[in-house]
């Protein structure tokens, strides 16, 4: 399984003390992506100028010679062993917690055979999983991996079509498609939708009546919904990678505890409770 | 999402009275008084050599008890002060005889200054440095010394606790709210009766101990009817008809206690606070005092009180926090010299205990728990600390209520483990039921509360010691030779060679240190006994031996050992990049650190970034890490001491990380010359790079019963506990960590942006408390160096 990162204690990817691996590859692009380096499939190298102490070891010696990890690289493939006994490690803490596991991106079900090789291994030693997912894949592939995680979270970026190819490279009609699938499931996996709250991009009202309206038809409910409001720490990791942070200048803010207080009392117009952050 | 940076203290919980009381205590300065050293230096010269020294001691005490003025606050519900009004701080110039210049350098210092007037400085200067010339514990003891000892305690690498405080490092049981002084009188008097003169030699010299206590017994008794006579006359005097029956009650309580076991919350409270008064006046015994399992002791008066309707839990809460800023009344007394170095603080080190377990083992949390955690919230002061036990049994919602306090970021509560405590108790030789009903003083120091005497004795500076090993003996940074010449490490030709060369190096301290601690103990037993502390420490009446003599049921002298993160993480340099891949030789290394790095950033920093360092669950760093600690145990623990009590081993730091860090010169692990080594059994700034639960897992490899304490600091931005959620995960990690073994965890909940902040604007941060070692204190009374200290901890975020 290729990675760009494996987080421990990591507290905000689901129930509990989690550990996350972050999978390498993924079919959108999404401007305000935070984890720009988890987009490509391929090793991506990541430069930090300021803690460059201009030795010249990167260039002669490479990644490894480089004595202050300025220069690292994003991207690794790791064993199913080696995964297993990083995420052991947590064990104690996660079973203290009601944690687990949380396998992110990049978007995960790219790889469903990596994946599901991963979601079993723990699932037979007892790890809570949790994917955190686009739902952009083929249903079948969605449907192989469903019995094999406790959870699914999944984002809500936007309920236009046009705007969702423009700002994450892909429409939205299969995302959608596969979370009305996923909620319909006899027994599913819990269900945690996730908005991601941009102020300019998804925040209007037309947008989040559009978001509260589908997320209320759906066939079950889902479990929990979060307003995740946007910050820009894509930013730093764009400069890191010497690519342009949304190149196409869109406007995106981030929303005001007004606009977050506002967007919850909407959803709640509709039955829906959420939950700001997490 | 913004969040505000500390949360606004709930200060809405206090009432009119407690908000006034607090606000004078944190307003008024810190001074000195004389008045407690010119009624000794007068006892002492008319009766020196007159009657033994216990007896000497008594006496002065009933002397200080009848004389000194007695001060009773507007408003103040539990009175008593140990100087002549708050925050006045007595000297002890039968410990340490401050010169003139001592006094002016504390009435002029920047930090932490003590005011004292050039009148009272010139009085001192006449009668009372005069006398003392020649006679102070420390005179005493630095004296004694061997010029190794000397020159290594210039050098850094330890440092001596006992030449200017008297060892203390106690904590309460609940026997004083069961039997009062009257009644200790009428033991000591059977005990007295009892003494076979034939068949027990030492009849007479217990007999004389005994009759020292029954003094201290009249003098504590005195001193509060002292105060029962003032709030009287008060009462005749006030028109305020509601504190006339206030100033009424107190004396009513000030005549009943401590001469009776207390009959009601506010009686229980004032027996503890002259009893701690009386502590803290016979001696100044570090760590100040402790009533210990505070909220189990005043439990049953509580429960009492509400029962029989002369109680609620608002009253219960006024006549805490009234409690409560006493302890902020008084400042630690001012040191001097190297122990003003590591230890520069207002913070007496109270550390009040609440939750964990009972003499039986079961969860002790009651209701006046919760309400302590209220009153310490809404307190925010100084003094004193407070720690939360979390034992298995302990429930959730207590350690919630906890983690809610911590999230202030005020650095308190601190969380102790009492299932790993009491093992560490039972290891050394208590029972059971003694271990349970034991737990954690001063910062991190165990103790079985009310039956011990466990006493601190210096700092041990592990990174100097392995400085001076990999010099062959010589301390680069004095130039003398201090230690023993175990080789030139250029020459060593594997790990284990140098390993061994750094042991033989630190068993020579070690032993060094050992030596003259029994002396200086001796001499404590024979000029300084605790006649009034010994009432309160089983078994000394019953043994009719002071405090100071092995009266105490349980005798322990500990050493604390600092810096072994940066210890494991120097020798896993060199393992790795010396021994192992050969990457660096030893020479270049050497150099390297000679020179402060001069020139070698890319050295310095590849070690950094490539070496494994303790503290992110590597198990080769914590392999190293688990042999350091264990050979510092197997070299300190078991060797008896003057008291019938055993050596052991101690984990705590205090600042003193700071001290030991700048007499270092630079170390192999990249850190820089002067700075700061590893506090506790913390790993080393910035070491810890793989999250907080790599950081519980990797100290969880030590065996942590085997020492009197370990401590961990851990910080985490506050955006980190915003939601009740976020509490209930901090929650587990400490349980994680304790169910690993661990004994203390503590917590920082405040981010670098607002610590430099309040470096650039004082001003604005006048109440940010953060955490130290194993208390908290004032940004703004911190050295620079130990503010930089506290930023370069590694900052926990939220992934």
């Amino acid at each position: 399984m290729r990675l760009f990162d494996i987080k421990r204690f990591a507290i905000h990817d689901g129930p509990g003390i989690r550990t996350t691996l972050f999978m390498k590859g993924c079919p959108l692009h999404c401007v305000w992506c935070h984890n720009p380096e988890g987009i490509s499939y391929e090793p991506t190298r990541l430069f930090t100028a300021s803690k460059c102490i201009h030795c010249g070891a990167h260039e002669t010696e490479g990644v490894e010679g480089c004595p202050t990890l300025a220069l690292q690289e994003a991207g690794k493939d790791w064993t199913l062993e080696d995964i297993l006994k990083v995420v052991e490690k947590e064990r104690q803490v996660m079973e203290e917690s009601g944690g687990g596991v949380t396998l992110c991106g990049g978007e995960p079900l790219m790889h469903p055979e990596a994946l599901l090789e991963v979601l079993r291994a723990l699932g037979e030693r007892g790890f809570h999983r949790t994917v955190d997912t686009t739902l952009y894949a083929a249903w079948d592939t969605v449907e192989r991996v469903l019995p094999h995680a406790e959870l699914f979270m999944v984002d809500v970026k936007h309920m236009d079509d046009g705007l969702h190819r423009q700002y994450t490279g892909v429409g939205n009609e299969l995302i959608l498609d596969n979370i009305r699938r996923f909620a319909a499931v006899k027994d599913r996996p819990q269900l945690w939708l996730r908005i991601p709250l941009i102020d300019g991009v998804n925040a209007d009202d037309g947008n989040l009546e559009a978001t509260a309206s589908f997320i209320a038809s759906l066939p079950s409910k889902p479990e929990q919904v979060n307003l995740l409001p946007y910050h820009d720490v894509g930013k730093a990791k764009h400069a890191r990678m010497g690519s342009q942070y949304n190149p196409q200048n869109y406007k995106m803010d981030v929303p005001s505890e007004e606009l977050l207080a506002h967007a919850g009392d909407l959803f709640k117009r509709y039955g829906i409770t959420t939950i700001i952050g997490g | 999402m913004k969040f505000p940076l500390t949360c606004p203290a709930n200060e809405g919980g206090m009432n009119e009275r407690v908000r006034r009381l607090r606000q004078e205590s944190i307003d008024t300065p810190t001074t000195l008084t004389i008045e407690r050293a010119l009624i000794e230096t007068a006892f002492y010269k008319e009766n020196y050599g007159k009657m033994p020294n216990c007896i000497l001691r008594a006496r002065n005490f009933y002397e200080i008890c009848k004389k000194k003025t007695i001060y009773i606050g507007e408003g103040e519900l539990i009175v008593g002060e140990r100087g002549p009004k708050p925050k006045a701080v007595p000297t002890f110039p039968e410990l340490t005889c401050h010169s003139v210049e001592d006094l002016r350098t504390l009435n002029s210092r920047e930090l932490q200054p003590y005011y004292i007037s050039e009148e009272d400085i010139r009085t001192y200067e006449r009668e009372v440095i005069p006398y003392w010339q020649g006679r102070t514990q420390r005179e005493r003891i630095f004296s004694h010394v061997s010029k190794e000892w000397e020159e290594a305690y210039h050098a850094g690498v330890f440092t001596e606790f006992m030449e200017q405080r008297a060892g203390g490092h106690t904590a309460m049981d609940g026997k004083m709210y069961r039997s009062g002084l009257l009644d200790l009188k009428k033991r000591i008097a059977e005990r007295i009766a009892a003494l076979d003169y034939i068949n027990d030699p030492l009849a007479t010299d217990k007999e004389q101990e005994l009759e020292a206590m029954s003094i201290s017994c009249d003098a504590a008794i005195l001193f509060a009817e002292r105060h029962a006579e003032l709030a009287e006359k008060m009462a005749a005097e006030t028109k305020d008809e509601k504190r006339r029956a206030e100033l009424l009650k107190i004396a009513d309580v000030c005549r009943w206690v401590p001469a009776h076991a207390p009959r009601d919350l506010q009686e229980a409270i004032q027996m503890y606070w002259f009893v701690h008064l009386g502590t803290v006046t016979e001696l100044n015994g570090w760590d100040c005092m402790n009533p210990g399992h505070i909220d189990q002791h005043l439990w049953p008066f509580y429960e009492k009180g509400v029962k029989d309707g002369t109680m609620t839990r608002e009253k219960a809460k006024e006549l805490i926090s009234c409690f409560w800023i006493k302890f902020n009344n008084q400042p630690a007394p001012p040191k001097v010299g190297v122990t003003a170095l590591e230890s520069g603080t207002y913070n007496d080190f109270t550390n009040i205990n609440i939750g964990g377990i009972d003499r039986e083992g079961r969860n002790a949390v009651n209701e006046l728990s919760y309400v302590i955690l209220e009153v310490q919230e809404e307190l925010h002061e100084l003094q004193p600390g407070l720690s939360v036990h979390v034992a298995k049994v302990t429930p959730d919602d207590f350690v919630l209520a906890a983690a809610k306090v911590i999230r202030q970021g005020h650095g308190y509560p601190s969380l102790f483990n009492p299932d790993t405590y009491t093992r560490e108790l039972m290891r050394q030789g208590k029972s059971r039921e003694d271990a349970n009903e034991g737990g954690c003083s001063g910062c991190i120091e165990v103790g079985a509360f009310g039956k011990e005497a466990y006493i601190l004795t210096g700092y041990l500076n592990t990174p100097k010691i392995l400085e001076i090993t990999l010099n062959n003996g010589l301390d680069p940074v004095s130039g003398k030779k201090l230690g023993l010449e175990t080789g030139d490490p250029r020459t060593f030709r594997t790990y284990d060679e140098l390993y061994e060369a750094y042991h033989r190096q630190m068993l020579y301290f070690v032993n060094m240190k050992l030596a003259v601690n029994n002396y200086i103990e001796r001499m404590f037993s024979l000029y300084a006994p605790a006649t009034f502390l010994s009432l309160f420490i089983d078994d000394c009446i019953e043994k009719g031996q002071d405090y100071y003599s092995g009266g105490a049921r349980y005798n322990t002298t500990y050493i604390q050992c600092t810096g072994l993160g940066t210890v494991t993480d120097c020798l896993s340099t060199l393992k790795t990049h010396v021994f192992g891949s050969g990457r660096y030789t030893m020479d270049e290394l050497l150099r390297a650190v000679a020179n402060n790095w001069e020139g070698e950033e890319k050295m310095r920093q590849y070690i950094i970034n490539h070496t494994p360092f303790f503290g992110n669950d590597n198990d080769e760093a914590d392999a190293i890490a688990v042999k350091v600690y264990d050979d510092l145990v197997a070299a300190i623990e078991g060797h008896p001491n003057t008291r019938g009590g055993k050596t052991q081993l101690n984990m705590l730091s205090t600042t003193c990380h700071n001290y030991f860090g700048s007499v270092c010169g630079a170390s192999v692990n990249g850190r820089m010359a002067r700075f700061a080594i590893s506090d506790g059994t913390s790993p080393a700034h910035g070491a810890d790079t793989q999250g907080p639960t790599s950081v519980v897992k990797s100290l969880g490899k030590l065996d942590q019963t085997k020492s009197g304490g370990t401590l961990l600091n851990v910080r985490f931005v506050p955006d980190m506990m915003k939601g009740e959620e976020d509490l209930k995960k901090l929650g587990s990690l400490i349980r994680t960590y304790f169910s690993l073994g661990g004994h203390h965890i503590q917590f920082n909940v405040v981010d670098t942006a607002t610590l430099h902040d309040a470096q650039q604007h004082p001003e604005r941060y006048r109440d940010l408390l953060v955490r130290v070692a194993g208390y908290s204190d004032y940004f703004n009374d911190m050295t620079p160096q130990l503010q930089n200290e506290i930023i370069a901890r590694t900052e926990n975020e939220a992934f």
